[in-house]
């Protein structure tokens, strides 16, 4: 199966080099899947980091300051791409499909890499931009980096690091016992009509409520290592997000 | 008979051309050797288009690099507060320039410049591209305090760069354009990969139990937490590039990136500087407060400042860091001297 592993910019160039081969014959129907986000619906860009304006279901007072995730296995038509979504850089929020046959898919897509894919060291645009996690962790990368403060229970703005990876149980160091925290994001049928835009709607705020309510003053930071919390991470990611506006 | 002139001096026009085209000398590619571990675990060198290395062009800005003619007395090059022997900074907290004056900001080391993805120079990251930087310190009033018009001047009527130029540009005509692209070609050969550290991950060299035990102080997220800014044996740059507030201040005399973009959530921010060769770069930090590296290590430990801009990797801030035991510090700095490059200060082609 054909894997690619780019950023969006790599992306962009890859697409705009050989547009004028197609454009000498026909353009293909493309599809632009755009990941945009919003805190319970209102909308949040990089222009919103940096303030404590948000507050989560624990009614904890927040800001965001650093926001990336990877995304794997985008899946129409069977082609796989990955993708390192960084909202603060404004990069990697959108990527483009092309050559797609009109017609009715299922787009799905991976949050985090699966065991299969998670190999320790091998992507080099994900090494480029320290997005490892160490070997004493069982190496791989992370899934999000989520970085930020919060108002703690001394009233105190205090920082907070929402990091998601494999779940790794360190109980017995030289034992250590993985669980894949890694989900499959199915958005159901997608019409792919021309081209389409498609919007993938990412929701922090469920980062922080569903089904676990968070709380920031007892999970907070060194969350890497702790088994538990990861899981938890895992479960609250799968609300986060949903198929948005399809236009053609 | 008018048309039999026309062709005429149209075949000695075409005759002229070739012959001039025959003596533009087609510059040499440079070879940019990529070490291994680069090769492997990172994305490839940023090189312009616009500005290939060639052995002409690599030659000409070492040439230029340590030419004291750049500056308004000759008496200072680029190479006095970038020295080869201290991996191309120099030991002074602030560097003094051609009138005894000194800056603000320590003297940034100089390796692995191709590989500054996001290509932002300098402690605050004024600078777009290596070229851009390298304008700076020749008219800096503080620096080097010339103009680039009587440098071009006194290049232009030295007896050998006119053909240095054309050999390395296809022109004897010298501009502050094409000394600045030479000068960058050079400092992309800067490549230090050969540490022990390094050497340690090719399966050639053995850690001692103190530099296996700080490496893990400084990946471990509960301990050092390091990596996240300042890379891993998979990014082996050992800087993510990027700005930080690592809470050196509770205010700030210096916005660093701040001043730069005009936004105030990154005042205090300032580039992580990669962390090979920190046994020949001091003094530390933007503005060289930190002599030495144990300077440094409580720094992170115990002497962090709360500031509105401190970066949420600062851990700990009400107990001043992560406070790391004298055994876990002492450790930490022997891993990270395992990062140093020997072969890279000594390096006779990046000397004089």
């Amino acid at each position: 199966m054909k894997k690619y592993s780019f950023l969006l910019i790599v992306i962009l160039l890859a697409f705009n080099s050989c547009k004028e081969e197609l454009d000498c014959c026909v353009n293909p129907p493309s599809v632009n899947l755009k990941f945009t986000h919003n805190w319970d619906g209102v909308p949040i860009t990089n222009q919103d980091f940096n303030e404590l304006k948000f507050t989560n279901e624990n009614g904890e007072k927040l800001s965001i300051e650093r926001l990336r995730y990877l995304i794997s296995n985008i899946n129409l038509i069977g082609s796989k791409n990955n993708l390192l979504v960084d909202v603060g850089e404004n990069s990697g929020t959108e990527i483009s499909i092309s050559d797609i046959e009109n017609g009715t898919y299922d787009l799905s897509f991976r949050f985090g890499f699966s065991d299969e894919d998670n190999k320790d060291g091998t992507y080099q645009f994900l090494n480029s931009v320290s997005f490892d996690v160490p070997a004493m962790l069982g190496g791989g990368y992370h899934f999000m980096q989520f970085d930020g403060k919060y108002i703690d229970n001394n009233n105190q703005e205090t920082g907070f690091n929402y990091h998601t990876i494999r779940a790794v149980d360190r109980t017995n160091p030289a034992d250590l016992k993985f669980e894949d925290t890694s989900f499959e994001v199915n958005l159901g049928k997608v019409e792919i009509k021309n081209n389409t835009e498609i919007e993938i709607k990412v929701n922090i705020a469920e980062w922080f409520k569903n089904p676990n309510i968070w709380n920031l003053n007892e999970l907070n930071t060194n969350l890497m290592g702790n088994f538990e919390a990861q899981k938890m991470m895992r479960a609250n990611g799968k609300s986060v997000f949903s198929l948005g506006k399809v236009r053609q | 008979m008018k048309t039999k002139s026309i062709f005429l001096l149209s075949f000695l026009f075409l005759m002229n051309c070739a012959s001039k085209e025959e003596e533009i000398y087609t510059p040499v590619p440079y070879n940019l050797e990529i070490p291994t571990l680069f090769a492997d675990k990172l994305i490839a060198p940023i090189i312009p288009t616009n500005n290939p290395l060639t052995e002409e062009g690599v030659a000409l800005g070492k040439k230029l690099f340590f030419d004291k003619s750049l500056s308004g007395d000759n008496s200072q090059s680029c190479a006095t507060c970038h020295n080869p022997k201290k991996a191309f900074t120099d030991e002074t907290r602030f560097s003094d320039g051609i009138d005894g004056n000194f800056g603000t900001r320590n003297s940034m080391p100089l390796f692995n410049l191709a590989w500054n993805f996001n290509e932002k120079f300098t402690w605050d990251g004024k600078d777009f591209s290596l070229e851009k930087q390298a304008f700076e310190p020749v008219s800096n009033p503080i620096e080097m305090h010339s103009n680039w018009k009587k440098v071009v001047e006194k290049l232009q009527g030295n007896s050998t760069y006119p053909d240095l130029f054309l050999r390395a540009f296809g022109t004897s005509t010298i501009d502050s354009v094409l000394v600045t692209k030479a000068i960058a070609q050079f400092e992309r050969t800067l490549i230090s990969a050969n540490s022990k550290f390094d050497k340690f991950l090719l399966g050639k060299a053995t850690l001692t139990a103190e530099e296996q035990n700080g490496f893990n102080v400084f990946m471990d997220e509960a301990k050092g937490d390091c990596f996240h800014c300042h890379g891993s044996n998979n990014n082996p740059l050992w800087t993510d590039n990027q700005f930080h507030n690592n809470g050196l201040d509770a205010t700030f005399t210096d916005l660093g990136l701040g001043k730069v973009t005009g936004d105030p959530n990154d005042n205090g921010k300032f580039k992580s500087p990669s962390l090979r060769n920190l046994k020949f770069t001091a003094p530390f930090m933007h503005d060289g407060r930190f002599a030495t590296l144990e300077e440094v290590i409580n720094h992170y430990s115990e002497g962090l400042q709360r500031s509105s801009t401190i970066d949420p990797l600062m851990k700990k801030i009400n107990d001043g860091g992560v406070n790391l035991s004298t055994k876990e510090k002492a450790d930490l700095k022997a891993f990270l001297l395992s990062l140093s490059d020997e072969e890279f200060v000594n390096n006779s082609s990046f000397n004089k």
